[in-house]
């Protein structure tokens, strides 16, 4: 990124800027974001290069007086060097893209200052999708989507069956230094999990698991939505993520555990009491 | 060759049927230039409904957080707008301008199988009115695209998801049965002479398309099946929690629906292809390679439909695969763009509206296409997939390389349709309109979705410049729609009041202006010996090579008949 700016200079970037998607708040996004970059100058070229020459051609050869046009019928020359030219170019980003793919599908490790909660959670195995850092260390979340809210379910479940974990709607909290991976399914209809900032996006589709994973170095909150459409409300299923210092982190999922457990206890009440009043029947199944 | 005596015709007449006259005659029809006619007509109606459509859509996202329509209201236009202008407006807006021209650009006097072409025209009819009945009731709401389970009776309980799917029977049975029409037609009905090195490239293109359609239909008539019984027959395709699989559904749509783009394209690079050399008075630079692309083209589109699946759970080794094969359509394609380019070079170009239109499909084609390779990027995609970035490239691709040729066609043969031109000043005013509509209206947009908005969306937060982008677009959405009345206005006017064009207007290369304008009822009385892929050029040469000694008044119409005649 910065040997592009480098190369490019500062004014040229900036309107560049202006046509490029938001820059990373994780690894992954930033070097999908200069991916992007390349990308974009070699198809401004192309670009401005093909056009130029459309617009060239409109206004020179355009109808005069005593202008004959001149009867070629193709030049087989010029149009294997076209033909090349064009696949060399494609073959260039292929290359491009290999060499950038490790660094955006592949997560780091954990940083050292990162969440110790990170190092508890032991992830068992590593398939096409889901790639592990190397220590096989990391906070796994799991994404839950449902028609229109966003279910984020974070480790420390109490029963084998993974119940009792705590969990959040809406907002996810996160520890910074820590690689996060998200584990994305859906509860109904297709949705699509996506933090511009944090990477790309990645469908939750009903049966299916689909991973990615972010790392975030600094606090902040970053803004996402639901990216497929998934019914009246798409357009309100909205997901942020907020990042905090790992004490704090700690201290928030502590106090979440803690609030559903009493919420639970709240509600087990309140059933016990109507069960009395209206007998069991009428309120388990009304 | 054998001397044999022509049989003389015996004709029994027991009685005299009186020829069909007023509406009857357009609805027991089975000329193809009135089937042409018709499916012109019907589609281009589609074309104004749908592009209403479009136009209550920007309306809504005018301002952030609109409420000019609801959630419910909002995701039916996007669905109609959609499935309308794939099915209802493109695919059948080509096969209506085949329908009139192919038989007569390959000196035919009708399709190969006429009453058949009939059942395709009122398919089409039937499909696109069960369609548009359900806004009576509860239009579809599940976009063009119609992933289950959002589309299944669960989630979308109503009767307009089945309404889409008898659409896409109906109308897909319509573009089956047209696609071996016209494959039998040009296999079997080439005027003498017209090899496969000198068939048009409008015919190659039709050829081609037809080829596809015949691949790619039955695919999705077979998934629009299995949701049809998903829905109502308890079957449990694309259920999860029965066994089924909803990535069975992206799988099988794309296999058809990534096709289905060339579809739309493919005739309007023949179009072009057909348009430019014409009025760059050269031939097309590279015949060859641009038929040969044009098959390329077909073969890799059937490779590359997982791109639209990028960002669902599948192996990294499809991925690979599937951004190398999307590169790989990216070369035929560009080569095309260099030939047009190179096809005025040199030439002397006259810049007559369908001239226009075919430089604006250059320009606005080269933006979709560039577009198109960021999407091929995996990596990027998972930014860009499902945002506006993705609608501003279909809207590239699909408005510069199919509505703009199909609006260069209606200039360039509504002579031959109607027998009068279409006016300058209007036609020019319609091409800069839709011109610069298209720009405002979509060149933002890319912007819109890197910033973070998804497509589909019926409302929006004013985060960052969105609200001001989304009023750019929306109001190149009006510009757009002023340039597509000022075409209406000028066909209205020029049916009556239009110059009288004559068989040839524009001095073309194709046997279509060989005939009168409109041409009468059997196309030709004499058909041509074809010499080359021009085969009116060489036509005119003839008739001024032999009439230059005669002077002038030799040529009567059809000239050059008795010279090259069968």
């Amino acid at each position: 990124m910065n040997r592009i700016r480098a190369a490019l200079g500062q004014p040229l970037l900036s309107p560049l800027a202006f046509f490029t998607p938001a820059s990373g708040a994780s690894p992954n996004a930033q070097e999908i974001h200069t991916l992007y970059v390349v990308t974009l100058v070699i198809a401004l070229i192309i670009f401005f290069a093909v056009e130029g020459t459309l617009g060239y051609v409109l206004i020179r050869f355009r109808k005069r007086k005593g202008a004959v046009a001149s009867q070629i019928h193709g030049n087989t020359r010029l149009e294997i060097g076209w033909t090349s030219a064009a696949a060399v170019i494609l073959l260039g980003l292929a290359i491009l893209t290999f060499a950038k793919l490790s660094s955006i599908q592949d997560p780091p490790n954990s940083g050292p200052e990162g969440a110790t909660l990170g190092e508890h959670s032991n992830l068992l195995y590593a398939s096409n999708q889901r790639k592990l850092p190397p220590n096989g260390k990391a906070l796994e979340i799991t994404v839950i989507g449902r028609q229109f809210i966003w279910q984020f379910v974070y480790p420390g479940a109490t029963e084998a069956d993974g119940l009792g974990a705590p969990y959040s709607y809406e907002e996810m909290v996160v520890p910074t230094n820590t690689t996060v991976e998200l584990n994305i399914v859906s509860a109904d209809v297709v949705h699509s999990w996506w933090v511009p900032e944090l990477g790309g996006k990645f469908q939750a589709v009903p049966g299916y698991h689909n991973y990615t994973w972010f790392k975030v170095s600094k606090p902040g909150i970053f803004r996402g939505q639901c990216a497929f459409l998934c019914g009246r409300g798409h357009a309100r299923m909205i997901a942020t993520v907020k990042a905090v210092p790992p004490a704090q982190f700690e201290a928030w999922l502590a106090r979440q555990k803690q609030e559903i457990a009493e919420a639970n206890a709240e509600a087990a009440k309140a059933r016990k009491k109507l069960n009395a009043e209206k007998g069991a029947a009428a309120v388990e199944s009304p | 060759m054998a001397t044999y005596a022509a049989p003389i015709p015996q004709v029994s007449a027991h009685r005299a049927e009186r020829e069909a006259s007023g509406w009857t005659s357009w609805i027991t029809t089975t000329d193809h230039k009135r089937i042409g006619i018709m499916y012109i007509v019907t589609t281009f109606v589609f074309f104004c409904l749908g592009g209403t459509e479009a136009l209550m859509i920007r309306l809504q996202l005018g301002a952030p957080n609109n409420t000019l329509v609801t959630p419910e209201i909002y995701n039916q236009l996007f669905t109609m707008h959609g499935t309308t202008m794939v099915f209802l407006f493109v695919v059948p807006m080509m096969a209506g301008l085949a329908n009139y021209f192919l038989p007569l650009m390959i000196g035919a006097r009708d399709m190969a199988f006429p009453r058949l072409n009939a059942l395709s025209y009122w398919l089409l009819l039937a499909g696109g009115i069960v369609f548009y009945a359900s806004i009576f009731w509860h239009p579809p709401e599940a976009g063009w695209t119609s992933y289950p389970p959002l589309s299944e009776s669960l989630f979308s309980p109503s009767g307009g998801q089945d309404a889409w799917i008898y659409l896409i029977h109906l109308t897909g049975l319509s573009s089956l049965l047209g696609a071996i029409n016209f494959y039998a037609t040009i296999a079997n009905m080439r005027a003498r002479g017209m090899t496969w090195g000198r068939l048009p490239l409008f015919v190659w293109a039709i050829l081609t398309y037809s080829v596809l359609l015949i691949f790619a239909l039955p695919v999705v008539a077979a998934a629009v099946t299995m949701l049809l019984t998903d829905r109502h027959f308890g079957t449990h395709f694309f259920d999860p929690t029965e066994g089924g699989s909803p990535l069975l559904w992206q799988n099988l749509f794309w296999f058809f629906g990534h096709p289905e783009v060339y579809i739309m394209v493919l005739p309007g690079f023949g179009l072009v292809s057909e348009i430019l050399p014409v009025f760059a008075r050269k031939p097309i630079f590279g015949y060859k390679a641009i038929a040969a692309s044009t098959v390329a083209i077909a073969f890799l589109g059937f490779l590359t439909w997982a791109h639209h699946m990028f960002t669902t759970p599948i192996p990294e080794a499809i991925l690979v695969f599937v951004m190398l094969s999307s590169f790989l359509i990216a070369v035929p394609t560009g080569v095309k763009m260099l030939n047009w380019t190179a096809t005025l070079w040199g030439g002397t170009i006259e810049f007559r509206t369908p001239l226009l239109f075919c430089a604006g499909f250059l320009a606005l084609f080269l933006i979709g296409g560039i577009s198109g390779v960021f999407l091929a990027v995996f990596p990027v995609d998972w930014q860009l997939n499902e945002t506006y970035f993705v609608v501003a490239h279909i809207h590239f691709v699909l408005v510069g390389g199919a509505v703009f040729p199909i609006f260069a066609a209606i200039y360039y043969w509504f002579p031959k349709i109607t027998g009068r031109m279409l006016g300058e000043g209007l036609g020019k005013l319609s091409f800069w309109l839709m011109f610069w509509g298209v720009l405002v209206t979509f060149l933002i947009q890319h912007v819109i979705g890197m910033d973070g908005m998804p497509r589909r969306v019926y409302a929006y937060d004013n985060v960052g410049h969105l609200a001001l982008y989304n009023q750019i677009s929306t109001v190149g959405s009006f510009i757009l729609a002023a340039g597509v009345i000022a075409t209406i206005v000028n066909v209205w006017r020029s049916l009556k009041a239009g110059v009288v064009a004559g068989p040839d207007p524009w001095k073309a290369n194709t046997l279509e202006w060989f005939t009168s304008s409109p041409p009468p009822v059997n196309n030709f009385d004499v058909v041509p010996l074809v010499r080359s892929a021009e085969p009116m050029k060489d036509i005119r040469h003839e008739v001024q090579r032999r009439s230059a000694g005669v002077g002038a008044g030799g040529a009567t119409v059809p000239a050059g008949a008795r010279q090259v005649g069968v």
